[in-house]
């Protein structure tokens, strides 16, 4: 079996039916948990209706540092929205990825130039090195680091590189470099569920959930 | 097709072999053509230019090559595709001056003729001849899914490619397996290169391969006795050292993310890239998007078809010719939806062996609340 074929084949399949059961797994294993009640009684003028919209001020609000904390949160937090945008357009707006969104749930949309792409492609690693430099030169950052955080951005890292060596033709052969992506993809799939990647579906409802209960106490979001 | 290769005299006419020279004197082939033929098989090679010179003067003191055609499980089209070019050319002339002594389809002859025929040539260019082969050889069985003259593929191939000069390999059959080797592959079928471990080899694979490829590929071995520069699958790299995808017409659109949906849809009509159609250009080595078809006119991706990527190995199981490449093999529907029974019914799970321990937190947590309020309560009384 030629390396594309078992990259194509099994190894994708695999890596697929783990992050499908993984992600399902954490999050009704999430969901489904008992409702913590909040003993206090709600902050005077507070309905359940604004505890509601406190969930999405929550997610919304912490999009942003808050000014007190603008100075020492800015490079990371721009950094991140670069990276995170970056990826969101490499991952969903390229033809070929959307061929392959397609071929799975039937669902496209219109993708951007290849080009284009390819130069949001080299941005988004730049800024994704850029976050691992951050995180070795900051010593807190550097304090509360394990192996999660570092395996997790090298898995992330790793598809944006494969594929812009496999576009680009650098290194190796064609076939041989998107095997080599597809193969990164499917590291990437595998580990999504079990380290903190899994923020990318988390993230509602650990901020939701501090907001409402924030707006319950009257504090400030 | 009884000369020889070996400039030895005729045993039958007592002449010399005539060169290839001599033949388009005869033939009515100017200098001139000869040389632009040289030229231009030199170039597609991607010889240096002088290089064509020496080519040309080496090709027109060349003898009759003597080639033994062998064609086992195969269908005849890479056959078709080197006999039916659209207009006499010079690379028809470089056949007619071939020593075809053996080949199923084009020998007169029939039967133990044939054979003997083929021994023969054997015999007369020992060390000397070519053998080219079509088809792909069955080797489960003991080999009896294709047998010639009570001879399996196998033996044939064992016992011809014995006294040898090279062997070509063409086809994609030939060289990888093809269609016959395709899953479940029920004859045990293998190319040729699983079998031929001691001589010079060359793939020349295509479903079927270009005839310039072909000729050009012998004109190289004619003209300098060895065999091109070859990649890593043992394909002539002048021929195949680039991708369909890097030479193609319709590259810029596929830079630009303009791609045709269906067959029929505006972006076909305006020829725009068919990589979402399930071209297989970026992963198929081949010269069909340079040297074309039928004389230059077109190429499959130019008549509105995505390539099949027919010259690389296993092309007819990479998962369908209709899906894009950046898809998985096979289809994922059942393995997901299992997958995801069974990662929702681990989170339930999971949730409710949680409740239970909460559940059970808090009622010894309740017990032991009131059993201190009990004990309390008596020591103040």
């Amino acid at each position: 079996m030629e390396l594309l074929e078992f990259a194509r084949g099994p190894a994708l399949q695999s890596a697929m039916v783990i992050f499908v059961a993984g992600v399902l797994w954490r999050i009704i294993g999430i969901l489904a948990l008992p409702f913590i009640s909040i003993p206090s009684r709600a902050r005077k003028g507070v309905l359940p209706e604004g505890e509601v919209k406190g969930w999405f001020e929550g997610i919304w609000r912490r999009m942003w540092p808050h000014k007190s904390f603008i100075r020492q949160a800015l490079f990371s937090t721009i950094n991140g929205h670069v990276y995170h945008i970056g990826l969101f357009v490499v991952v969903f707006l390229f033809a070929p990825h959307i061929a392959f969104i397609k071929d799975l749930t039937g669902l496209s949309w219109a993708s951007l130039p290849s080009n284009l792409v390819n130069a949001v492609g080299v941005v988004t690693a730049a800024s994704l090195i850029a976050a691992l430099i951050h995180r070795l030169t900051n010593p807190v950052q550097r304090l509360i680091s394990t192996f999660n955080d570092y395996f997790s951005w090298f898995v992330t890292l790793a598809p944006v590189l494969t594929g812009l060596l496999a576009v680009s033709h650098l290194g190796a052969r064609y076939e041989t470099l998107l095997a080599i992506h597809l193969l990164s993809i499917a590291l990437l799939l595998i580990w999504f569920p079990f380290g903190k990647l899994m923020h990318a579906f988390l993230f509602v409802v650990s901020r939701g959930a501090t907001g409402a209960r924030m707006k319950h106490r009257g504090a400030q979001i | 097709m009884t000369t020889n290769s070996s400039g030895k005299k005729n045993l039958t006419t007592g002449r010399q072999p005539e060169t290839l020279s001599d033949m388009l004197q005869r033939r009515g082939v100017s200098r001139r053509a000869f040389l632009k033929y040289a030229a231009m098989t030199a170039s597609l090679m991607a010889l240096p230019p002088t290089m064509a010179n020496v080519m040309a003067a080496n090709l027109a003191r060349a003898r009759r090559q003597s080639v033994i055609w062998l064609s086992f499980q195969e269908c005849t089209g890479c056959t078709e595709s080197l006999t039916r070019s659209m207009r006499p050319t010079l690379e028809d002339l470089i056949f007619d001056f071939i020593s075809l002594d053996y080949h199923h389809t084009l020998q007169a002859v029939s039967g133990h003729a044939a054979e003997e025929a083929r021994r023969n040539a054997m015999k007369e260019n020992k060390g000397k001849y070519i053998v080219i082969v079509d088809g792909s050889v069955p080797i489960k069985d003991g080999g009896i899914y294709s047998m010639i003259a009570g001879m399996t593929n196998l033996q044939i191939l064992e016992e011809t490619v014995n006294d040898a000069f090279a062997v070509v390999a063409v086809g994609t059959c030939a060289a990888y397996g093809g269609l016959p080797h395709a899953d479940p592959n029920p004859t045990g079928a293998v190319p040729i290169s699983d079998l031929v471990k001691d001589k010079p080899l060359i793939n020349l694979p295509g479903c079927p391969p270009i005839p310039e490829v072909m000729s050009g590929t012998l004109s190289y071995v004619l003209s300098f006795g060895k065999i091109p520069e070859l990649d890593h699958l043992a394909r002539p790299l002048s021929f195949y050292g680039e991708t369909i995808h890097d030479r193609c017409y319709r590259r810029p659109f596929y830079d630009r993310g303009l791609f045709a949906k269906s067959f029929d849809d505006e972006g076909a009509r305006k020829g725009w890239c068919l990589y979402e159609l399930g071209c297989k250009g970026p992963v198929a080595y081949n010269s069909c998007a340079t040297m074309k078809w039928n004389g230059g006119v077109s190429f499959p991706i130019q008549s509105g078809h995505g390539c099949l990527g027919c010259s690389e190995p296993n092309f007819w199981d990479m998962g369908g010719f209709y899906k894009p490449l950046s898809t998985g093999l096979g289809n994922m529907g059942s393995a997901l939806a299992g997958a995801a029974v069974a990662g929702a019914a681990l989170g339930g799970g999971s949730a409710w062996l949680a409740r239970k321990h909460q559940g059970e937190y808090m009622k010894n947590l309740v017990d032991h609340e009131k059993d201190k309020a009990g004990q309390n309560s008596k020591k103040e009384n």
